[in-house]
């Protein structure tokens, strides 16, 4: 601590290069969060989900159906315990802009399968009483304005027309993650107004009586519906979500591309201005060097100069996302868990202190090395 | 007592023998010293002078540990300086000798304060203690209320002065001052002989000294003068008010 005095005296003789290098950390920080909440928002879904759950889809594509004859049938092979299963509704709130996820559900199978998702017991009975009822995440209805009795109109994109709803209840997850965004209403209301896709369901979600076992009943249920119409295609719920986020492309390589290219710049640009800096302060250095400072001092002086250039930068920017995350999610939708977590701000700063240090390594390394009798002897 | 002849007394505080410093410029050697010998005690206030390019910024530096010799011993209150490692050399630099340079070499975002402060920052004693010594230092060489203003803010002289209190701070075996007055008008230039004078006379410091002004080796007790490499024992001049 008792050289902090000199670290800072040394940080704040140029404050506008210092300003600037610190915004470069900032601006670039920012931009890990938002990448690092873009990433979280997309892998929600996988790391939320259940181990002890598949997901059986249409070998085809997950936007092709499957039977709903296929319930009784996936249910007898061993170590199934449970099934549910859901249609994509697809429809529109008022306008385009507010996505929400629908889905048209097995009202007795639900709650058993997805036990986080919990609909207090009096908003639920009320779900199951109405044949045109619905529940909504807390984040759908709070975003909405939604309180439960009102009339919810949507669009059908899929499924044409407007679609009345009463709202009955309003679910939230037992964990922080949780999706609290959807909207599910009766299998069987869609099941009488539809016009086409009628016995057909879009997915089952089936629980399984050990994890251990996803792979084995996974291939039982496979084979089950080989060589027929509609052969499926079974894998955890898990690997499901992560498939569902690779059709909105490689998310993770994208943002380790971006990422790797602004650190790559930032580590540049830092390397540069402490080289700059260190060059301007060879006499001093010299000096600290003849009054009795040892190669090491400097070295540490050098990087401690980086490294705080660099955690000041990430906290400014990561202090910023975080409040900008604060504001909800600007895509009205389509990022629903738009949240910076502690773990993503403690890689930044992990991240900024690598990066700082890697930045500053040669220009102390310089500052080590550096003769006192030739330095001086150029002041 | 000061010897040049290499015939002094094994008390000696800093003890000299057959100093050689030889640099490569290409193919040619150039010898800035040669088989040069030193005997100082403490207390002395000693002065180097001679043309430019005689060796005596040459012979500060090695005498302070910033450079190497190519050939000779250093002994220093003991402590043979040729035989140390660079790491070793350093921290025997902070504890036994105080640099006053030309340019003053005080660092410019410190205040007078801060600068004087440095070489305590290698010791063990508090913040408290390191105040306690730090104005006393300053008020020694007549800063007291200049202990908060930059460098920028002080005159040449000031400066010097700051730099002598830097020099002086961690109580050094001895000064070691290459031109301390060359940058200065002479009414500065007298105000910081005076001052190491009284650092000589009153608190027992031995000073070396490189000059090129003859009023500045007037104050000297020993005067020795270095051409070609080679020392030369010169006036005992009995230092002068």
């Amino acid at each position: 601590m008792k050289y902090l005095p000199l670290v800072l005296a040394n940080l704040l003789r140029r404050k506008v290069r210092t300003a600037l290098t610190v915004g470069s950390f900032g601006v670039a920080l920012f931009l890990f969060g938002i990448l690092a909440v873009v990433r979280g928002a997309f892998r929600q879904g996988i790391d939320v989900a259940g181990a002890d759950r598949v997901v059986v889809v249409n070998k085809v594509s997950i936007i092709q159906p499957l039977p709903i004859a296929y319930r009784e049938q996936i249910l007898r092979i061993p170590g199934v315990k449970d099934i549910t299963y859901d249609n994509w509704f697809g429809g529109v709130y008022q306008d385009e802009r507010n996505f929400i996820p629908q889905f048209a559900i097995d009202v007795e199978s639900q709650r058993r399968v997805f036990p986080e998702l919990v609909v207090p017991e009096d908003q639920w009975k009320a779900f199951v009483e109405d044949r045109q009822g619905a529940i909504a995440g807390e984040d759908t209805a709070k975003r909405f304005g939604w309180k439960v009795g009102d009339r919810i109109p949507i669009m059908g994109t899929i499924f044409p027309g407007v679609w009345q709803f009463n709202l009955r209840g309003i679910y939230t997850g037992k964990r922080r993650d949780d999706d609290r965004t959807q909207f599910w209403f009766h299998y069987d209301y869609l099941e009488e107004k539809r016009q086409w896709g009628k016995g057909m369901v879009g997915w089952y979600t089936v629980r399984i009586d050990d994890p251990d076992h996803a792979p084995a009943i996974a291939r039982a249920i496979d084979e089950r519906f080989a060589n027929s119409p509609y052969e499926t295609k079974t894998d955890t719920e898990k690997a499901f979500a992560a498939s569902f986020v690779k059709q909105a492309g490689n998310i993770e390589l994208l943002i380790l591309a971006i990422g790797g290219v602004v650190f790559f710049t930032l580590l540049l640009v830092t390397g540069n201005t402490m080289a700059i800096a260190v060059r301007e302060r060879v006499g001093e250095m010299a000096v600290l060097k003849a009054l009795g400072f040892t190669d090491g001092f400097l070295l540490g002086l050098v990087l401690g100069e980086a490294v705080l250039i660099s955690l000041a930068g990430a906290v400014l920017g990561l202090l910023a996302c975080k409040l900008f995350t604060l504001g909800g999610d600007p895509t009205h939708g389509m990022l629903p868990f738009f949240y910076l977590p502690a773990s993503a701000i403690a890689a930044g700063l992990a991240l900024a202190v690598a990066v700082g240090a890697l930045a500053g390594i040669l220009p102390a390394t310089s500052a080590m090395r550096l003769r006192v009798v030739d330095a001086l002897r150029r002041v | 007592m000061v010897r040049v002849d290499g015939k002094g007394e094994a008390k000696s505080l800093i003890r000299v023998r057959e100093l050689d410093k030889t640099y490569r410029r290409g193919e040619e050697e150039i010898h800035v010293l040669q088989g040069l010998n030193l005997d100082v005690d403490p207390g002395e206030f000693v002065v180097f002078m001679g043309p430019s390019g005689s060796g005596k910024t040459t012979l500060l530096n090695l005498l302070g540990g910033l450079d190497v010799p190519s050939h000779g011993s250093i002994s220093v209150a003991g402590d043979e300086l040729t035989r140390m490692s660079a790491h070793k050399l350093t921290e025997w630099r902070a504890r036994h000798v105080g640099f006053v340079f030309q340019m003053y070499n005080l660092i410019p975002v410190l205040t007078a304060f801060q600068n004087v402060e440095l070489p305590l920052l290698l010791t063990k004693l508090s913040k408290s203690q390191r105040r306690d010594h730090v104005e006393a230092a300053l008020a020694i060489v007549g800063l007291g209320d200049r202990m908060e203003h930059y460098p920028r803010q002080l005159s040449g002289g000031q400066e010097q002065r700051a730099a002598i209190a830097r020099a002086i701070i961690a109580d050094p075996t001895f000064l070691l001052c290459d031109e301390p007055t060359g940058d200065l008008d002479r009414k500065s230039a007298d105000e910081i002989l005076e001052l190491l004078t009284r650092l000589s006379k009153e608190h027992g410091k031995t000073i070396l000294m490189v000059t090129h002004d003859p009023m500045a080796a007037r104050r000297a007790q020993v005067v020795l003068h270095l051409d070609k490499g080679v020392l030369t024992d010169g006036d005992r001049a009995g230092a002068a008010p």
